[in-house]
């Protein structure tokens, strides 16, 4: 009962969205304000009801879906408008609403001085829609029509500021980067709807392992379509470039949009689909890689920007690195784990830079800071317990879901994967405790007409509650002991895939087809017991390596601030990182360039000449045809009659 | 059904008519085409008609029928009629240039 709520859940941000959108500038900062905020927070009570109903299903029939209405049904093709809930979409929306109610409240004060405050919250609310839409569709079309939606949403919101070229050029990266993955998603809808007959999520997964072979090229094919559209949406190497100049847009966006929701949405998608994903061991081993790949990638960046966001926004890349590492080897809970602890402290870590800047009065560039801790007491306090969080200090939450991700790599059998992890780890306690020590410690750089002050109210409450989720969040799924893992039991079922059955199926069908089926036995052996004694050992191993990153930062930015320079100057190694390997540049070379002078030969070439040429051509034909045909009309009578004789002969000649 | 009559030795056979009516017809096309002066165009077609009317005697004549005599009847009310209005429009071409020489008149193409 409590489950038919379920389609209110986006319901109430698209009501806001509307209003905001349309009445915004007639109802006052105010009013527009409280419906943004209301309508997401309305959105988060909801979902704590469905998620109450949903506790008191019993486990095995947690799958709840509400189909609205038949969209569209064309031939064998129907596509309903449906919301499903389980326990994954579930787990989603609750942080989703929850993260994305504090972020209305903080944009509330954050925003305040800004002329098209409406035109914010119209956009954050049809954002908040768009990914409701992504996370609770019941099937690929749904999720599409989100996954664009959210697109959308996060170009309008990093073009807020459109009198900012930058802005407006990197809201343009960000969307087209997007489409490249989204297309790669489209043709893998299309492709599975080819398969399946369906795109419907129930359907298609429950058919997946009696239709497709395992290891078989389709589903390899699909898999990797669907990981390049996680790739573009989730920032991942090679189409992680825009995340980095989203950082153009207001920090809540950044916190809400390009931190803790939107760019999770590949994470979550390839979960969702991990009845496909478990058939295709080429693209889990490929997912895996470029997942710690990125890890590496982003935090070494990181550890070289001055520019306070940016350093977040590398950040975030390397921690979606970790979760999608984690969706290869196949710890799905692991890795929604890790989504849930990231978005917690990422979202407060980029509130605090943003109640930062905000006192500052603009200012982004850590060298222009310093010593901000007792101007900020609110702000630094909450920033250093999410700092402690992601660099994975124990008991807070980054260090459980990092600690489980390693754990899984490691007995994925792959120690090049764990060892990226590792590096990456220490990597990032570097880089965040280099930011909280360029920030809030050491001698005041503050530019001494600007007086820094700590943030108003309704911008610390949720950096309060925010900074308190990331240190306790970690309790959702507590190791070692047996059942203290609540997100492993909660998401068990949906994780459920039976892989023998499967294979056997595979087998069947391979034998059909005349071939022979290889040897998957040693896929089916029995998984090993949870080993606590390794676990404990790589929880030491990873907390003393966070802990040798922060002493790393401490002695490079507080105890020898000339250490940086010495160690850096002049070394191309270093400028290199800087410039972000110069992967910007070479894109700009091999891709935006050649695309550009294509578009612009294609424009003047073929477009001006050739079609502009054909249409403009038949009129000037046209014309000439008429201006001859004009002489005929003489206005002398007898030339009309002579023309009818000569008709009337001809006529004659022709019926004879 | 129709019923061809026995046709006379000392009677003129049908194509005399026929050529005397195309005749005639072709020199009111030519005299349409060719001639300026509105009046003799005008003659030119009233030759026109009554070679129609000419034809269409003959074969009244020749079928043994007697909807061709009506025809004829019909046609030359009609030429009757076309005079009046053709006349007053001579008239009143006339009355705008002081003449009726049809390359002069070219208001039509407007």
């Amino acid at each position: 009962m409590l489950l038919k709520l379920t389609s209110l859940v986006p319901l109430y941000p698209l009501i806001g969205c509307i209003i905001n959108g349309f009445f915004g500038l007639r109802i006052g900062k105010n009013a527009v304000g409280l419906i943004a905020a209301g309508s997401v927070g309305l959105s988060f009570l909801t979902t704590l009801i469905i998620f109450i109903g949903l506790v008191m299903t019993p486990a095995e029939e947690r799958v709840f879906e509400q189909v609205l209405f038949t969209w569209m049904a064309v031939g064998d093709f129907t596509a309903e408008f449906g919301f499903q809930v389980d326990p994954l979409s579930m787990t989603m929306m609750l942080f989703v609403t929850g993260v994305g109610f504090l972020i209305h409240v903080y944009s509330i004060g954050y925003m305040h001085e800004e002329y098209s405050f409406y035109r914010f919250f119209a956009y954050m609310n049809l954002f908040m829609f768009s990914m409701l839409l992504l996370i609770m569709g019941n099937n690929f079309l749904i999720m599409f029509i989100g996954w664009e939606g959210v697109g959308c949403c996060s170009y309008f919101l990093i073009g807020y500021y459109f009198e900012k070229k930058s802005a407006c050029d990197a809201g343009t990266k960000a969307f087209v980067m997007n489409r490249v993955g989204d297309f790669a998603f489209l043709l893998a809808v299309m492709y599975i709807f080819n398969i399946f007959g369906s795109i419907d999520f129930t359907t298609v997964f429950h058919a997946a392992p009696e239709k497709l072979i395992y290891d078989s090229e389709t589903v390899t094919i699909i898999t990797m379509l669907l990981f390049v559209g996680a790739c573009g949406k989730s920032a991942q190497i090679p189409l992680y470039t825009w995340l980095p100049d989203a950082m153009e847009g207001p920090t809540p966006v950044s916190a809400l949009i390009h931190a803790a929701t939107m760019v999770t949405a590949g994470v979550y998608m390839v979960v969702r689909c991990n009845a496909l994903f478990a058939l295709a061991p080429i693209t889990m081993w490929t997912v895996a890689f470029i997942g710690g790949a990125t890890a590496i990638f982003a935090a070494t960046i990181g550890m070289t920007q001055f520019d306070i966001k940016r350093v977040l926004a590398y950040s975030t890349v390397s921690q979606i690195g970790y979760m999608f590492m984690a969706v290869g080897v196949g710890a799905y809970t692991a890795a929604i784990f890790h989504m849930v602890t990231h978005a917690f402290f990422k979202a407060c870590l980029f509130l605090g830079s943003g109640s930062v800047i905000h006192g500052l009065h603009g200012e982004q560039d850590m060298r222009k800071m310093g010593a901000l801790k007792s101007h900020m007491p609110i702000t630094f306090v909450t920033f250093f317990v999410s700092t402690l969080a992601i660099a994975g200090i124990f008991p807070l939450s980054g260090f459980f879901s990092k600690d489980e991700i390693l754990y899984h790599a490691l007995m994925d059998g792959n120690f090049i994967l764990w060892g990226m992890g590792i590096t990456g780890a220490l990597l990032t306690a570097f880089y965040m405790f280099r930011l909280v020590f360029m920030t809030f410690f050491g001698k005041s750089n503050v530019d001494p007409q600007v007086h820094p002050h700590e943030s108003p109210k309704i911008m610390t409450m949720p950096l309060v509650i925010l900074a308190g989720l990331a240190f306790f969040g970690g309790a959702l799924g507590i190791p070692l002991f047996h059942g203290w893992h609540i997100l492993h039991n909660w998401l068990e079922p949906v994780f459920y895939f039976d892989m023998p059955s499967a294979l056997e199926h595979s087998a069947h069908l391979l034998h059909e087809q005349g071939k022979h089926a290889p040897s998957w036995s040693h896929l089916l052996q029995p998984e090993g017991d949870h080993n606590v004694w390794v676990e404990i050992a790589l929880m030491l191993l990873s907390l003393s390596i966070a802990v040798a990153g922060i002493f790393g930062a401490y002695i490079c930015y507080i105890k020898k601030p000339h250490l940086p320079d010495l160690l850096t100057e002049g070394q191309w190694g270093y400028d290199l990182v800087k410039n972000k390997y110069d992967v910007d540049e070479i894109y700009d070379e091999t891709i935006v360039k050649p695309t550009l002078e294509g578009s612009k030969l294609l424009w003047k070439e073929c477009d001006a000449k050739g079609i502009d040429g054909a249409v403009n051509g038949t009129a000037q034909i046209l014309g000439w045809l008429s201006n001859q045909a004009r002489n005929f009309q003489s206005g002398f009578v007898r030339n009309y009659a002579l023309f009818m004789v000569v008709g009337f002969i001809g006529l004659l000649i022709i019926s004879l | 059904m129709l019923k061809v009559r026995s046709i006379d030795m000392e009677m003129v056979p049908l194509t005399h008519y026929l050529f005397l009516s195309a005749t005639l017809f072709v020199i009111g096309v030519v005299g349409v085409l060719v001639r300026r002066n509105a009046i003799v165009v005008f003659m030119s077609i009233e030759i026109m008609l009554n070679a129609v009317n000419i034809s269409l005697i003959a074969f009244d004549r020749y079928l043994n029928l007697h909807d061709g005599q009506i025809f004829s009847f019909m046609v030359m009310c009609v030429a009757a009629a076309e005079v009046s209005v053709g006349l007053a429009i001579i008239i009143s071409l006339f009355r705008n240039k002081p003449t009726i020489n049809l390359d002069e008149f070219n208001i039509m193409k407007s």
